[in-house]
């Protein structure tokens, strides 16, 4: 006796279940088995134990009604139905970042260890002018590189540079698009929250369906979807907050709305895109870790192995790389930003 | 006044809110602001504004925060659009402008210095000097020269290379005055421009600008709510108040023949031996008989106190340009010297 039956029969919609199947029929779940093996089948559910109206517990009273494995189902169907076309549309747009994954992957790899670390040194120098940050890189890279982490290192780094570049190439506009219009900024927020807010692993459950596991994009997807939202949310709350005052006054010196862009407002909202690309930077490379589930190769590899098989050192040494690396990352992207925010503002 | 209308504005209604039009058929009806802010809750800007600005003399808006004044300096260049009127520019509306000759006006025609300063804190000194010069698309070789030679006449010779953050606020605003005038605009709106400086470099900023004005003859636009200020930059005061013409004329007017009780209570605690000047004051007509001495129309009348050292059995000619137009008695000076209040009572009498 379902808990709902009478219900049913109550409303006259007894001929409609019964057409649409027999009440409980299907799959017989664990807890059906139990109960029969209990001998308390026969006895409806009291007031304590009710159940809540569930697509479950109405499927059982009447078999009109799908069960809630239904609707999983159907959304899986429903997404393989239409992954061809999406398949079609999304794989050749998104091609040219398993190209640019595949190059810097094989360039920093296949770079000599010492010309690749005096071009990393000499990057450092260009963006912070700072000799401390220089000789810093140069002695995380080199015990790194003693602990026979380089390798793993280099593609942890030229996966991080494709997809925080790329994040910045469609992050910035974004952020510049939203701050013009209050309408897109109502649309995009939302979406960002998504992003942000969603586990990481979400994301690489389609992604995983929709392209080939050996593709580089299937990852490069997965983190410039989680490391886009800081850069987008930065430019357009840069933009945003620029005085003003200075917007009024290069009005009424009838300046163009793109030199106002270009010669005004992202000068002035530089230190804070320059904050959104500081953070972005650091999700992708937490992004990085866990996109090595789906072969993304570098630092995480190793870190997985030590989760999988146990490999306790392995891990931890792996791990402690990744931090090594992190804070190379930030040390560096928050000099050139301080850089930035003295020459142009507080000298 | 031979002087030929530069800027004219007829008309002119500021409504904000949600629906001005229809709140505009309230007002004209007679609505006062209150009123409409508390039966339609919408604020009533500016009402009926009418003001005609003369080539080449400084006209004062004043009035006090929330009289409109801001909003109204605002609508010259329309960076803010009116609800109804009409602003005249060389008898031009520009309400009719279209995007690109409204530009045109304000790289050219106008140009406008502000409270805060709004300067570009990334660029130097000598580029913001010459933003106006930029935004035309002029290269930068060309306004260099432009720029140095207006901050050198601004007293900033040799600050081109610093950035606006390095100079203290009456360099800043030095800055904002070389910028308008780089611009070689012939009209320049000021928007509360000396308001922020202390009261010291406000002074010189006053005698800078009153230099500069001998010499450039711009039509000037200038928002303050000081009135010693308005008096002493004033060829024409405009007196505003809840978005409302109170009363516009001569300055020395409007002291001395205070159209209504608010203008009354505004005029009551000025130095009226340092604003009022000779020939407001003065019997018109030849003098005849003994002359103490001669003095200028243009000399306030502090400075005929201090001629006469305290004496006042003395009358003096008064000249303009070089020759004899009136007299002077000491006794009319100290008339002079009371209050409106008391005058107008004498007068209604």
């Amino acid at each position: 006796m379902a808990a709902y039956e009478n219900f049913f029969n109550a409303v006259g919609l007894k001929d409609w279940c019964s057409a649409g199947g027999d009440g409980g029929g299907g799959m017989t779940s664990m807890a059906d088995l139990i109960a029969q093996t209990d001998g308390t089948t026969t006895q409806g559910p009291s007031l304590w134990n009710w159940p809540f109206p569930s697509l479950d517990a109405l499927n059982k009273a009447c078999g009109a009604i799908p069960p809630s494995r239904d609707v999983t189902q159907g959304l899986e169907d429903g997404f393989l139905a239409i992954r061809g076309g999406l398949r079609a549309v999304v794989d050749p747009l998104t091609q040219p970042l398993s190209w640019a994954l595949r190059d810097m992957l094989w360039i920093m790899t296949n770079t000599p260890w010492w010309l690749m670390v005096p071009i990393l040194m000499l990057i450092t120098w260009l963006v912070t002018r700072s000799w401390r940050l220089v000789v810093f890189v140069l002695v995380s890279i080199a015990f790194l590189a003693f602990i026979n982490h380089y390798e793993a290192a280099m593609q942890t780094l030229a996966i991080i540079f494709v997809c925080a570049f790329i994040c910045v190439l469609f992050g910035v506009p974004i952020g510049i698009a939203m701050s013009r219009s209050d309408r897109l900024q109502r649309t995009v927020i939302p979406i960002l929250d998504m992003l942000q807010t969603l586990p990481p692993f979400v994301y690489l459950i389609p992604l995983i369906f929709l392209f080939s596991v050996t593709e580089p994009k299937l990852y490069g997807i997965a983190i410039i979807l989680y490391a886009i939202v800081p850069v987008v949310r930065l430019t357009d709350l840069g933009i945003r907050l620029v005085d003003p005052d200075v917007i009024e006054a290069a009005d009424a010196f009838g300046m163009t709305k793109r030199q106002k862009l270009f010669g005004v407002q992202i000068p002035l909202a530089l230190p804070n895109i320059m904050a959104g690309v500081n953070q972005t930077i650091m999700m992708s490379l937490a992004m990085v870790v866990i996109a090595s589930l789906v072969s993304a190769p570098g630092l995480g590899v190793l870190v997985l192995r030590g989760i999988r098989s146990l490999e306790l050192g392995t891990g931890l040494v792996a791990g402690f790389g990744i931090v090594i690396i992190a804070i190379l990352l930030d040390r560096v992207t928050k000099a050139s930003l301080a850089r930035i925010d003295t020459s142009k503002s507080r000298k | 006044m031979t002087k030929e209308i530069k800027v004219s504005i007829r008309h002119l209604y500021k409504i904000f809110g949600s629906d001005p039009q229809a709140a505009l058929e309230d007002v004209k009806a007679g609505m006062g602001k209150p009123e409409l802010l508390e039966k339609r809750n919408h604020v009533l800007g500016l009402n009926d504004i009418n003001v005609d600005m003369k080539e080449g003399e400084i006209t004062v808006i004043m009035g006090l925060s929330g009289s409109g004044k801001s909003t109204l300096i605002r609508h010259l260049n329309r960076l803010i659009e009116p609800t109804a009127g009409e602003v005249i520019v060389n008898g031009e509306n520009i309400l009719d402008y279209n995007e690109a000759q409204l530009r045109k006006l304000r790289r050219e025609r106008m140009s406008m210095v502000f409270q805060k300063f709004a300067l570009l804190p990334h660029r130097t000194v000598a580029e913001n000097t010459a933003m106006a010069l930029a935004t035309r698309g002029f290269p930068a070789s060309d306004y260099v020269a432009e720029a140095e030679k207006w901050l050198d006449r601004v007293g900033l010779g040799g600050y081109g290379d610093h950035h606006p953050h390095q100079l203290s606020g009456g360099m800043q605003q030095r800055v904002g005055i070389a910028r308008a005038l780089a611009s070689n605009s012939d009209i320049m709106l000021m928007d509360e421009a000396f308001s922020a400086l202390d009261p010291l470099i406000r002074t010189d900023m006053q005698d800078l600008l009153l230099e500069l004005q001998a010499e450039l003859h711009k039509t000037i636009i200038f928002i303050t709510h000081d009135l010693d200020e308005a008096l002493k930059l004033a060829d024409h005061l405009v007196i505003l108040n809840d978005g409302r013409v109170v009363q516009q004329g001569e300055p020395q007017e409007i002291l001395l023949n205070p159209a209504d009780p608010y203008i009354e209570d505004f005029v009551a605690d000025i130095n009226r031996a340092r604003v009022l000047r000779v020939r407001s004051v003065m019997e018109r007509g030849a003098p005849e008989g003994e002359m103490s001495g001669d003095i200028d129309g243009n000399d306030n009348l502090e400075s005929v106190i201090a001629k006469a050292e305290g004496a006042l059995d003395r009358r003096y000619r008064v000249m303009m340009r070089g020759e004899p137009v009136g007299s002077l008695t000491m006794p009319s000076i100290m008339r002079a010297l009371v209050p409106a209040q008391s005058s107008g009572e004498t007068a209604k009498r």
